[in-house]
């Protein structure tokens, strides 16, 4: 029999109802009294001069209150980078200013020139239109590599040129060199992992509403981590208190990484509602969202691989070309350095790996951390990389994979982590046995029939959640900690509130997190409800980002609740006159062990806030504890993944047969959330494998601008997939002994996608080392046509 | 400025009358002006279906309909399907099924699939899969969402049943 609730049981969300019933309350359904609009103009240029911005005519226009140019932000912050990395030769990276709006030049598509703030939308853009912007356009510099060559235009003038560093990490240059120079087998493969934007359904919004007679802001928007705006926008922007102001995320429609930065807009809307003493709203349009969302991915890569005569795995090196965009987003540095190049290893014992990164400005987008955030990057890259050695060297690619399987942990990486466990074999023995391998040949005779070509690929993902400890990320660049906070206040009836620095946005946090509390005290899941979101009701919080919230923030609620049963248990021991030592907990009532006597859950809550008969002298009334919780390592899920695929070779058109995935998540406190998040990450994955595409032409125009020119999954692009997470092999070192599993479908499904259409292919006589993703008809098409 | 137009429409059951811009979009009128803030806007060019309203029975992106053509219209939303004291047959399905998540494009979807289920009371996985193509989900990757659906006709089919 499953579980019916607390740890490892499947209640129904709670927050459903509001959400199905069109209840939800999402940023843009908020509206305050006296609300103004903005309208940004937004470059159209990828670059340029701005050699005046005339807004006579405009502020007569009617119902507009105010316009607001770069000029009203000189003196004002730049939006900060939160991670500094130290580059190869020991120097800091390059790091430009980056106003809230444009300053002397515009340097991509989308760039903020000017805000219209007036009394009504249609009447901002009204007189947007009116704002005459004298610029003279630049070359732009959109190829990463051109960027870097000499005399190119440099995207910033004050910076030396457009590298913003060059790292290099892992094993030292003469391991790796040895282990290539007495390779048996070299395998290289060049590669790019397209660029995508993350576009959750509910496109950014930011309301900000100041009150001058307490000298207090608030800002409403669309975040996955409202204190980290709090203190980057208050504390590096506009020079706000944080008791000063208040940061409100609500329900938020999906966030994929792409709301966890300090946007513009936000800035703009505290800073302008200040100025006129209104509120100020701004609701992105999805054009707007591809121009000013921070993008994902676009890396271009050469991974090499060394095998010895037997095929086991000697060295690896890679060389990695990231697009920065035309201003580093808030965690930009760290995605392709520490997010990525720390996860190069992957699943495999290889004892020599070196990862190189040159970090590249371009007249484009931002680009940051996307579902995943370096680690599906590595996992590509590498993924692709044994997938193509197997085929060179005529060996079956999972046999591969096993024979150079990490076996035994902890395992400490050439590349600075340790694994606290896992078990790979166990995984890919799901797999196979979730994929009928052995009736391949028959499916792929009878695609054949059809004249269709079928494959079969596999791959393998390990990945690092809860990012951590504090103080080593610190070491490492990062200017934050990333620690998490609960609170856990019991009332007087014995309901409890736990506020929570994580931030639901999909996840179920308001299901899941009542699970554990509710059986570590024994009591109803529907008496306990967690709050999140709000600055002003939570203690603290970094957020929910990289699969982090259960294992950071939920072992901060674990070790709250820890320091409520220890409370809990002196004033039990009061009310039963009896050791504190002989108390147990079990299904709310505390007991006296050996003896029949016992107080309910109740009683014990009443009493505190009741303190009549109370032991006044030992302990304070009351009954809230607060923790904050620093991880000791990252937790590291793995799995590995199978795609059967057709493909159409008059057309190039690749279906997706059948998707397998076996991850193992450590300790699962809700299997069908958790199922429903690897199914998400999966869609997602396969849309950047077969779909999607964030395009620039040479002039740095965004070609791929709304949902009409960027294609994501629907219904009918996707098959049913099999999902297991039943091997288990637990976080060794938070108290729930889970990893996370927000990322891993969108990290572990790209590279077995194009294995398969890579094994149709070659399969049927051709020889095709690799197709860059997506895998659009036109692209398969031309690789088999040469 | 074009001269407003008087705009009688029946919204959930409700008589709503008012002047209006023509050019005035539908999604506007019922968020901002009827506050029914259960459909979103999630593309403005229909893509996407988060907007997704009944309109005389048919399903139609709000977002790309002038408040002018919804005239004289019978308007459905998600308000009007169900409530949290009475969920109709698809809430209580996307419930049960884990059918949302961040619940954006839930209103649209849902919507949609009632319609859906009336122009096809027994569709296949297949016919779902396709029949729910305008709608795009970021969160779920549509498995859970199909499996509400296919759910909700069988509940709807049984219930049918036992009633002739």
């Amino acid at each position: 029999m499953p579980k019916d609730h607390g740890i490892g049981a499947s209640p129904k969300r709670r927050e459903d109802v509001r959400f199905l019933t069109g209840a939800g309350n999402y940023t843009d359904d908020i509206n305050v009294y006296g609300q103004t609009y903005v309208h940004f103009l937004r470059s159209d240029v990828a670059h340029g001069t701005i050699n005046s911005v005339d807004t006579g005519a405009a502020a007569g226009m009617p119902g507009v209150v105010r316009i607001f140019t770069g000029a009203d932000f000189e003196g004002v912050g730049g939006l900060p980078c939160g991670w500094q990395v130290t580059d190869k030769h020991g120097e800091a990276m390059k790091e430009p200013g980056h106003p809230v709006l444009a300053q002397g030049k515009v340097r991509h598509v989308g760039d903020p020139i000017a805000a219209v703030v007036a009394e009504s939308l249609e009447e901002a853009r009204n007189a947007a239109e009116a704002i005459e912007v004298d610029i003279t356009e630049l070359p732009a510099v959109v190829d990463m590599k051109s960027a870097l060559e000499a005399g190119s235009t440099k995207v910033h003038d004050d910076l030396s040129d457009n590298l913003c560093y060059d790292w290099q990490f892992g094993s030292d240059q003469a391991a790796v060199d040895e282990a290539f120079a007495n390779a048996a087998h070299v395998t290289t493969l060049d590669l790019r992992n397209n660029r995508l934007v993350a576009n959750p359904m509910e496109p950014r919004v930011a309301l900000g509403d100041y009150n001058r007679a307490n000298d207090e802001s608030t800002l409403y928007t669309t975040s996955q981590n409202p204190h980290v705006i709090r203190l980057l926008m208050g504390a590096f922007v506009l020079g706000l208190p944080e008791h000063k102001l208040r940061v409100v995320a609500p329900d938020v429609g999906g966030g994929f990484g792409t709301k966890i930065f300090h946007y513009a807009e936000e800035a703009f809307v505290t800073f302008a509602s200040r100025q006129i003493n209104r509120p100020v709203k701004w609701t992105s349009t999805r054009s707007e969202a591809f121009m000013s969302d921070a993008h994902g991915r676009d890396h271009v890569t050469t991974i090499e691989l060394a095998l010895d005569a037997d095929n086991n795995f000697t060295g690896l090196r890679t060389d990695t070309h990231a697009n920065m965009g035309a201003y580093l987003s808030t965690f930009a540095s760290s995605v392709p350095t520490w997010l990525h190049g720390t996860l190069m290893a992957g699943n495999y014992k290889t004892p020599a790996v070196q990862v190189n990164v040159k970090a590249v400005f371009t007249n484009t987008v931002a680009v940051d951390a996307y579902r995943g955030a370096g680690r599906p990057e590595a996992t590509f890259q590498l993924e692709r990389l044994v997938d193509k050695a197997a085929r060179e060297l005529g060996v079956d690619p999972i046999a591969l994979r096993r024979q150079n399987f990490i076996t035994e942990f902890p395992y400490a990486t050439p590349v600075a982590v340790e694994y606290d466990t896992g078990n790979y074999h166990a995984t890919m023995d799901t797999l196979e046995s979730m994929i009928d391998r052995e009736g391949f040949a028959a499916r792929r005779a009878e695609s054949a029939s059809r004249g269709k070509l079928r494959g079969l690929g596999v791959n393998c993902y390990i990945e690092a959640c809860g990012i951590a400890p504090s103080n080593l990320v610190g070491q490492l660049g990062a200017r934050a900690g990333l620690y998490d906070a609960a609170t856990v206040r019991v009332n007087a009836t014995g309901s409890i509130s736990v506020m929570v620095g994580a931030h639901s946005h999909g996840q179920g946090h308001e299901t899941v997190f009542p699970q554990v509390v509710a059986e570590m005290l024994g009591i109803d899941e529907g008496m306990v409800d967690i709050v999140h979101g709000d600055s002003s009701k939570i203690p603290f919080g970094m957020g929910t980002y990289g699969s982090r919230s259960l294992a950071v923030c939920g072992s901060a609620m674990v070790r709250a609740t820890e320091k409520i049963i220890n409370k809990a248990k002196k004033i039990a021991a009061h009310l039963l006159e009896a050791s504190e030592a002989d108390i147990e907990l079990k299904d709310g009532q505390f007991s006296v062990a050996g003896t029949d006597k016992s107080v309910a859950w109740g009683d014990v809550t009443l009493a505190a806030y009741v303190p009549h008969n109370y032991p006044l002298e030992d302990i304070e009334p009351g009954l809230e504890e607060t923790a904050f919780y620093d991880p000791a390592n990252f937790t590291y899920p793995s799995g590995a993944y199978a795609c059967e695929v057709e493909v159409d070779p008059e057309t190039g058109k690749v279906t997706v047969l059948d998707f397998a995935a076996a991850d193992d998540f450590g300790n699962v406190v809700n299997p069908m959330i958790v199922e429903g998040q690897v199914h998400g990450g999966l869609a997602q994955g396969i849309g950047q494998a077969l779909l999607e595409n964030c395009a620039y032409d040479e002039n740095g125009q965004l070609l791929s601008a709304s949902y009409m020119d960027y294609a994501m999954p629907r219904a009918d692009d996707v098959p049913y997939y099999k999902v297991d997470h039943s091997n288990v092999t637990p976080c060794t070192h938070n108290p729930l002994g889970v990893k996370g599993c927000g990322e891993a479908g969108a990290i572990g499904s790209p590279p077995a996608l194009v294995n398969a259409v890579l094994d149709a292919l070659n399969a049927a006589g051709h020889d095709i080392g690799h197709i860059d993703m997506p895998l659009s008809p036109s692209r398969v098409w031309s690789a088999i046509n040469g | 400025m074009s001269k407003k137009m008087h705009i009688q429409m029946t919204v959930n059951g409700e008589e709503q009358e008012f002047l209006a811009e023509p050019r005035e979009l539908l999604i506007h009128t019922l968020r901002e002006r009827l506050n029914i803030t259960g459909p979103h806007i999630g593309c403005e060019t229909s893509h996407c279906g988060a907007c997704t309203v009944t309109i005389n029975g048919k399903s139609v992106k709000s977002c790309t309909m002038f408040v002018a053509q919804a005239n004289g219209a019978e308007v459905t939303t998600i308000e009007g399907l169900g409530n949290p004291d009475s969920l109709h047959v698809l809430q209580e399905a996307f419930k049960e099924h884990h059918g949302l998540q961040c619940g954006f494009c839930t209103p649209g979807m849902i919507t949609r699939a009632s319609k859906l289920l009336e122009e096809n009371p027994t569709p296949s996985e297949e016919e779902v899969r396709f029949g729910m193509a305008g709608n795009i989900c970021r969160c779920t990757g549509y498995q859970n969402i199909v499996k509400s659906i296919l759910a909700a006709a069988e509940e709807l089919n049984s219930a049918k049943e036992a009633a002739q």
